[in-house]
């Protein structure tokens, strides 16, 4: 079977006396698109923001491609191959939309004293586009941009640099049901291309359609974990998102 | 957003540096030069300070600490003689170099800090250097100040080297400036200044580069200190560590343009010679402090990002609103593809 690609071991975090995310415990198999769902204030994006390196855990680890990450920190997991998008899609406004795939394509310390854009730089960002069907858009400063075209921009930076495992925090809030379908056919085809996701998403029927297997948290820990119907049948998730 | 190096902005350069070259050689009177050797290094002081508050985002206010330790250092190291009076200029990059070397551990520590809380910790290392260039007796001489042996320079053209010398440091901090913009620096800081942690998040080397602009903008603003002791040949810790140096930086760079490599030579061309007509307008009354604000005010209001981003703005928007006319009229009949024409939306604001 698939390997595990990110191991996520006893994170604890606690703001005050809130216990935001408590022992939390799961896997991320290589080559899958997971979900993690819960209801509000379940903990997931504080879990994100652990895994990430945005927030220090109070206790717990995680694993990633076999090595324990001592004290995550987000441009070294950027460079290990982990990235990650925001809530709130974060792009680089002032920017424009081509800048913004450049600059998170990773370049080394010679580059960093190099041409602001490149001709490769520039190659590369154009494909990127055209395969995000945003090519026109290419000189325009990214504050231009809508809303969905700014959280597709940010999906196409992440995946300059050729990650192994992306994470979603909510990659289709707020956006139109035509750009959904959009963001879901790309998930799908850098998946194919052997991109492993793990997703934070509160559209059921997408989460339902696309994500296998579901992690479903609530109080910060999991309560349960299997297939999308699994997950749907199981007592304890009805429980948890209608209340008892 | 295209930066090619155009013909039109090459010949700005020309302009703008072979004018201020030919200043003293075709004459004027004696207050013009004087004028002309504060507002240029003033100019150069808020270039360099640009690179770091104005391209990284990074608002500094202790960057006349620097000023003050360039200062020091070329009169400790020139009290005595200044041989034909030329060869001191060549110790300015030796000074660049230690100053910027010396500010690493400075801005590293200062820079885990942002913002306003950033703004005040380096307020904090202003003073400190103010203090300790007070009672450092034997170093700085505290309070009765330190002095430069004078060059023996023709009476005639005495401010000639320290204007030239000004000048060529404007001239190399705003090649800095321009080089910074068009390299992957640049890039890197305007992601540090746009969102720092969404920068670290996309792997930017962020630490790194905010320490490449804070050495390279102290290590600048300190051969600027070492022309100014020179020239003024005596100094004392109340003006080479002066807080209003600071703000002078500050204030230019932001009526002019932050990270704009112009705006800070603009804002320093305006206020200088504001603050110098003012003072002789109203005397000694310190009443040319608030003409001085009032400028400030005034534009800052209408302008608020300052005035070179301002007006380029506009006129983007003004060419963005006539390319978008002709689009639609173009486009008429066909259908619009929401995701092809963000051009429209942008005419709507």
């Amino acid at each position: 079977m698939s390997e595990v690609l990110l191991e996520v071991d006893h994170l604890t975090k606690r703001f005050g006396g809130v216990t935001a995310v408590d022992e939390c415990s799961f896997t991320v198999n290589e080559g899958s698109i997971t979900a993690l769902i819960g209801p509000n204030g379940s903990g997931k994006t504080t879990a994100f923001n652990m895994i990430t390196g945005y927030l220090k855990a109070d206790s717990g680890q995680i694993h990633f491609r076999g090595n324990t990450i001592a004290r995550p920190r987000p441009a070294d997991l950027y460079r290990r191959g982990l990235s990650r998008t925001f809530q709130q899609a974060r792009i680089f406004p002032e920017l424009s939309v081509e800048e913004n795939l450049v600059v998170a394509a990773g370049y080394s310390w010679r580059q960093l004293f190099g041409r602001r854009v490149s001709a490769t730089d520039k190659e590369l960002a154009r494909q990127m586009l055209a395969e995000f069907r945003l090519e026109p858009l290419l000189e325009l400063p990214a504050s231009d941009l809508s809303y969905g075209q700014r959280k597709l921009l940010e999906f196409a930076a992440v995946l300059m640099s050729n990650p192994k495992l992306v994470l979603l925090d909510e990659p289709t809030a707020g956006v139109n049901p035509v750009m959904i379908d959009a963001m879901e056919r790309h998930i799908r085809e850098r998946n194919a291309a052997g991109v492993t996701f793990l997703i934070v998403e509160h559209d059921m029927q997408l989460v339902m359609r696309l994500c296998d297997p579901v992690i479903v948290l609530d109080q910060g820990a999991p309560i349960a974990f299997g297939t999308p119907a699994e997950v749907q049948s199981n007592p304890k998730v009805l429980e948890a998102y209608l209340g008892g | 957003m295209k930066r090619a190096i155009s013909r039109f902005g090459l010949l700005r350069v020309v302009i703008f540096f072979g004018l201020l070259i030919l200043v003293p050689i075709l004459g004027g009177p004696v207050w013009l030069l004087n004028m002309l050797i504060f507002t240029v290094m003033y100019a150069a002081l808020s270039s360099s300070w640009n690179l770091l508050g104005g391209l990284a985002g990074y608002p500094s206010l202790g960057h006349v600490a620097f000023f003050g330790i360039g200062a020091y250092a070329f009169a400790i190291m020139f009290q005595g003689s200044v041989g034909d009076g030329f060869s001191p200029f060549l110790a300015l990059p030796v000074v660049g170099v230690a100053v910027a070397l010396l500010s690493v551990p400075i801005g590293w520590v200062s820079m885990r800090t942002r913002a306003d809380v950033f703004a005040i910790v380096t307020i904090t290392f202003l003073f400190i250097t103010q203090t300790l260039a007070f009672n450092l007796n034997s170093l700085t001489g505290g309070a009765q100040g330190k002095s430069v042996a004078p060059p023996p320079f023709d009476v005639s053209t005495y401010d000639w080297p320290f204007y030239y010398a000004m000048l060529a440091l404007l001239a190399v901090a705003m090649g800095i400036s321009f080089y910074f913009s068009r390299s992957k620096i640049g890039l890197s800081l305007a992601t540090v200044r746009a969102d720092e942690d969404k920068a670290h998040g996309v792997g930017v080397r962020v630490t790194a580069v905010k320490l490449i602009a804070f050495a390279v903008s102290s290590g600048m603003v300190a051969m600027v200190g070492c022309v100014w002791a020179y020239y003024v040949g005596f100094i004392y810790p109340q003006f080479a560590v002066d807080p209003l140096i600071t703000i002078g930086m500050v204030l230019m760079a932001f009526l002019g343009g932050r990270g704009t490599l112009w705006g800070p030579v603009l804002g320093s061309f305006i206020l200088v010679p504001a603050q110098e007509f003012f003072a002789q307008t109203f005397g000694a009354s310190e009443l040319y402090l608030l003409a001085y604000a009032a400028v400030f005010l005034v534009i800052m209001l209408f302008l608020p990002r300052g005035i070179l981003p301002s007006i380029s703005d506009r006129l983007r928007r003004r060419r963005l609103a006539a390319e978008g006319d002709a689009r639609d009229a173009a486009q008429l009949s066909e259908v619009q593809d929401a995701s092809k024409s963000p051009v429209t939306s942008e005419v709507a604001r």
